[in-house]
């Protein structure tokens, strides 16, 4: 009884895959490698700084895609990790002037403690029940960040984080050479993620994801999948959530609100679920889209808004996802 | 002898070009201009760009010789967009000075990227005390005011003039609350009044019945921090319970502001509240002010249009006294820092040495005038500063007001 | 005494409000298993289109029946022509009402500004009622009676009109119900309909107390959907024992801990969530 394999994970050499679908990926992966290994030299800070944005929010997105695209659990509370790795750089680098690596590791340990303790009553719930559960903690977490003050600022966030570059002691400055890290960080993050959903242990979420019965009576135990795949997803936001603290110098509620969460949704469902690689290019879409229309109307969120709907429309699946099918 | 002669009025000729274009500088005038245009803020932020826009109108978008670009851009009232946004209008735009934000997280976002670019940055509306005290920053102007600056006149006032002893505090649960609610509990406490309740609601919050109930009927007034929505919700929540008439209803200036004043009711009649600003303000400026607003927007001017109007003079005063000549960006700071702009709607405002204003303060009475509702000016509090009468650095040792902690004295 | 008591019916209005949006909602997934994030903008639509009616009739009761319509028409074409297509998929679905919210809530914002506003509510149920020591305002009193009366009539229809078993039969089973000839299709319309109708009927109900402002969608959006889940989905029994024990819990817990008033609100749901997903009343 073979289980049925969704043909959206791209290998990273961009090689046609055996699905029969057309070819207009490989070229377009290309121009977006690139752009992305080549851009930041020729163009202005400004640009520059969106470009890091995008690729810092792709590996939220990704973190996303290993949930809800593999898994098939929909989180609308994941950028709740995010934020949480964010805050405890924020508090450390500030409050206790702590050195750099030592941040890095408790920001990816408190997101993923927590999650890991959040998971515990998430992973028995599916579907909508899941959304509801995952927007529900994602708010206490907000209104944690809200109130309490003392430690989190609460409305006025934190500012004051140092510069990444100069955290660490590396020997490069300016936006350019954060871009790159950023970059490595990405590359590194994607070729873990996609090594996971191409393991044996990404294949059986998959199979939850298709058809969770059939996996339990094939002996699979469901539940601790879904609980590890929460658990590793939020690992990852955690890492976004770093570079988005030292990418800004501050951090603030707005980070783990719903709109937040939302907007990373957005980002994975438009770019197209299960593929690792819809989800950056969907970054890379909403990024791009509110920064270059604001810039001309302030109707940008109505364009954003009807955009949205005709994506839908055109390519439910995501627009990575265009033109495969699925069994 | 001829090719001397020829070679020299060349020679004057270039050089005459080259130091004339070194004085005028060709091109616009660049002000890059942040605030919410989308969102819950929307209103607020489209309010403070009208005022500016207003201005500029009747500049005809000219200063020291130079046509003025404005470049506005919207931050949704998020603090990470408020820096992408300065980000494209310092790097890419290449403004010469950055103005706006609404929130106060904005405002404390930007801080450290404005001091890293050093542009000179004006700030209208925020109001975090702490922006121009501990946390103050050289490249940031305040031009509006601060959230204890009136409530410190206010709190005197409501002791003195309207007699108060005891008063009970409703305010939104956040720094703004805190600080506003701070300030008057200061002063009015050092005068001898007694605050005997303090209550916070969640900034969210659209019902006051579980807060109204458990308010003291046995105060001498109930003091009220609220602005928006909640503003409107609050006064019409207030008379609702059976408030209205029993316990005097007071606050700091934006629960009776005039971008919500003129959708209130007779609920509002008779509060009383202390600002840097009234519509209903009696001089000759601010008619002139008013009028036109009207004229052009259809709408009474709130203390947010009067913000960037007054912001904008400012800008205006210091791009005119270095001739247009806006390139050098210390030059342009100090330019700023020593403006005296003259013709503001709310009077007259100097800078203190912290880069904060110091201004009238106004205590308003909400009144019916003519059909519409208006915020009457009863007394002015002349010259007030963010310190009020105390001792900058005394003042500064303390920590800032905050939730739980109110210096006394 | 008089706290306890005040406190309890303002508890009951807060329920009767949140039963008015969460009704809709939770029958929209019921019948469909639509998570439709756009209902928080029905809600603010109504009030909006309620306020523009009131200015030149200053009439609640046109604006009420005016909002309605309009918003239930809007809801319609919404499930109609948009979400119908994707009946299969709901996350596809919910995706689509995210994307109409953000239009809704820009689109409103260019028809009306942002300004916020409140209603008027009508001169004989200005003032309120003062027995001892207890004030409590007419209308929130007048809000309770028309709730309690709109979920009398749904049950009705609910329970005792044939429209009402072709819905249970939906709710129950899409596939058996079509097979008996019942056009789920048509019924699903009119269902997202009347949930679009019932919320913007809430907001008309809400517009004299909370008012009408920029951003009121998403601010109420989290509300009802705490209601929904802890009545569970689909039950109209459960959105109106969920809208009473979150109203409750709301009311009290603001009163009493104002600290923890956004935990004492999703608490409840993540309680239900982590031991009972379906609800008070749902179905697995």
């Amino acid at each position: 009884m073979t289980v049925t394999v969704d043909s959206g994970s791209r290998k990273p050499l961009g090689l046609p895959n055996a699905a029969g679908t057309s070819g207009w990926r490989l070229p377009i992966l290309g121009a977006l490698a690139i752009a992305l290994v080549a851009g930041p030299l020729f163009l202005s800070s400004y640009w520059v700084g969106l470009l890091t944005q995008v690729v810092i929010l792709a590996i939220l997105a990704m973190s996303l895609d290993v949930l809800l695209g593999y898994t098939g659990l929909p989180s609308l509370g994941h950028a709740a990790f995010f934020g949480v790795a964010a805050y405890a750089v924020a508090v450390l680098s500030t409050a206790y002037r702590v050195d750099f690596w030592l941040c890095v590791l408790a920001a990816l340990f408190a997101g993923t403690a927590l999650a890991a303790i959040f998971g515990l009553i998430v992973s028995h719930v599916r579907d909508v029940y899941f959304l509801m559960i995952t927007l529900a903690l994602g708010m206490v977490l907000w209104g944690l960040s809200y109130r309490w003050i003392p430690v989190t600022g609460g409305d006025n966030g934190i500012s004051g984080i140092p510069n990444l570059l100069a955290h660490a002691g590396m020997p490069w400055t300016g936006p350019v050479a954060f871009y790159y890290v950023s970059l490595t960080v990405l590359l590194v993050c994607a070729g873990l993620m996609a090594l996971l959903v191409r393991s044996p242990f990404g294949l059986s979420l998959r199979g939850i994801r298709e058809n969770e019965h059939r996996m339990r009576s094939l002996g699979f135990n469901t539940w601790l999948h879904c609980y590890l795949s929460y658990v590793i997803a939020a690992a990852f936001a955690s890492v976004a959530g770093v570079l988005w603290a030292y990418y800004n110098g501050f951090v603030s509620p707005t980070y783990l609100d719903l709109t937040a969460s939302s907007e990373l949704f957005l980002m994975v469902t438009l770019g197209g679920p299960a593929t690792l690689v819809g989800p950056v290019l969907g970054a890379g879409i909403i990024v791009l889209l509110k920064n270059v229309i604001s810039a001309y109307t302030a109707r940008w969120l109505l364009i954003l808004g009807i955009v949205y709907i005709v994506a839908i429309l055109a390519a439910p699946k995501g627009l990575w996802n265009l033109g495969k099918s699925r069994t | 002898m001829k090719h001397i002669r020829l070679t020299l009025a060349l020679f004057a000729l270039i050089f005459a070009t080259v130091a004339l274009r070194g004085q005028t500088p060709a091109g616009p005038i660049k002000i890059g201009f942040i605030v919410p245009l989308s969102g819950p803020f929307a209103q607020n932020g489209r309010d403070i760009l009208n005022g500016f826009l207003l201005l500029l109108d009747e500049v005809g978008y000219r200063v020291g010789g130079r046509q003025i670009q404005l470049i506005v851009e919207d931050d949704e009232a998020i603090p990470a967009v408020t820096l992408t946004k300065a980000r494209k209008l310092v790097e890419s735009d290449r403004v010469h000075l950055l103005a706006g934000t609404l929130l106060a997280s904005s405002g404390y976002a930007l801080a450290p990227y404005v001091d890293a670019q050093q542009i000179p940055t004006v700030y209208p509306v925020v109001s975090s005390d702490d922006l121009t005290q501990r946390r103050r920053s050289k490249w940031i102007v305040r031009t509006g005011w601060t959230s204890s600056q009136p409530n410190h006149a206010f709190g005197e006032y409501a002791y003195r003039t309207l007699g108060y002893r005891t008063v009970a505090t409703i305010a939104l649960d956040y720094a703004f609350g805190w600080e506003s609610v701070g300030g008057f509990q200061r002063t009015f406490e050092a005068e001898g009044g007694r605050i005997v309740q303090r209550m916070w609601t969640p900034v969210s919050v659209h019902d006051f019945a579980p807060y109204l109930a458990q308010i003291s009927r046995d105060v001498d007034a109930v003091y009220a921090l609220f602005l928006g929505r909640t503003a409107l919700q609050f006064m019409r929540q207030y008379a609702e319970y059976g408030l209205k008439g029993r316990v005097p209803l007071i606050g700091s200036g934006t629960t009776t502001d005039e971008h919500v004043l003129p959708f209130m009711g007779d609920e509002a009649l008779g509060v009383v509240t202390s600002l840097q600003y009234s519509a209903a303000l009696d001089t000759p400026d601010n008619r002139r002010f008013t009028a036109a607003y009207r004229r052009r927007y259809n709408k009474l001017a709130s203390y947010y249009a009067e913000s960037m109007y007054t912001g904008g003079k400012w800008v205006l005063a210091a791009m005119e006294a270095l001739g247009g000549r806006v390139e050098d960006r210390t030059k342009l700071l100090e330019a700023l820092r020593a403006a005296q702009p003259t013709g503001l709607p709310r009077g007259l405002v100097t800078l203190d040495e912290y880069g904060s204003p110091v201004q009238s303060i106004y205590i308003r009475r909400v009144e019916r005038v003519n059909g519409e509702l208006q915020n009457t000016v009863i007394a002015t509090v002349p010259r007030v500063s963010q310190f009020w009468k105390y001792n900058p650095a005394d003042y500064l040792r303390q920590p800032l007001y905050s939730r739980r902690f109110v210096p006394t004295s | 005494m008089t706290y306890l008591l005040t406190q309890t019916l303002n508890g009951l209005f807060s329920a009767a409000l949140l039963f008015l949006i969460a009704s809709g909602l939770t029958l929209a997934f019921g019948v469909m298993k639509i998570v439709n994030i756009a209902h928080g903008s029905f809600y603010m639509l109504g009030v909006y289109v309620a306020y523009s009616v009131f200015l030149r009739t200053q009439s609640l009761l046109w604006g009420a029946v005016v909002a309605i319509v309009v918003v239930g028409t809007i809801g319609f074409v919404m499930q109609r022509y948009f979400l119908r297509r994707f009946a299969a998929d709901p996350l596809a679905q919910m995706m689509m009402t995210m994307g109409f919210a953000l239009l809704f809530r820009d689109a409103a914002l260019m028809v009306w500004g942002g300004d916020p506003f409140t209603l008027q509510y009508p001169g004989w149920l200005s003032g309120s009622m003062e027995t001892g020591d207890v004030v409590f305002p007419l209308y929130r009193l007048f809000v309770i009676v028309v709730a309690a009366l709109v979920g009398v009539a749904l049950w009705l229809v609910n329970e005792k009109t044939l429209v009402g078993a072709r819905l249970r039969a939906a709710v129950d089973d899409p596939e058996m119900a079509s097979a008996t000839g019942i056009n789920v299709a048509r019924l699903s319309g009119l269902v997202f309909a009347a949930g679009a109708g019932l919320a913007a009927f809430g907001g008309v109900m809400g517009g004299p107390i909370l008012g009408g402002y920029a951003g009121i969608d998403f601010d109420l959006l989290p509300l009802a959907f705490v209601v929904v889940i802890v009545g569970g989905m689909g039950s109209l029994k459960g959105a109106l024992v969920g809208s009473i024990v979150v109203g409750m819990i709301d009311n009290f817990g603001k009163a009493l801990v104002p600290e923890l008033s956004y935990f004492t609100l999703f608490a409840p749901m993540v309680l239900v969530l982590a031991f009972k997903p379906t609800g008070l009343y749902g179905r697995a």
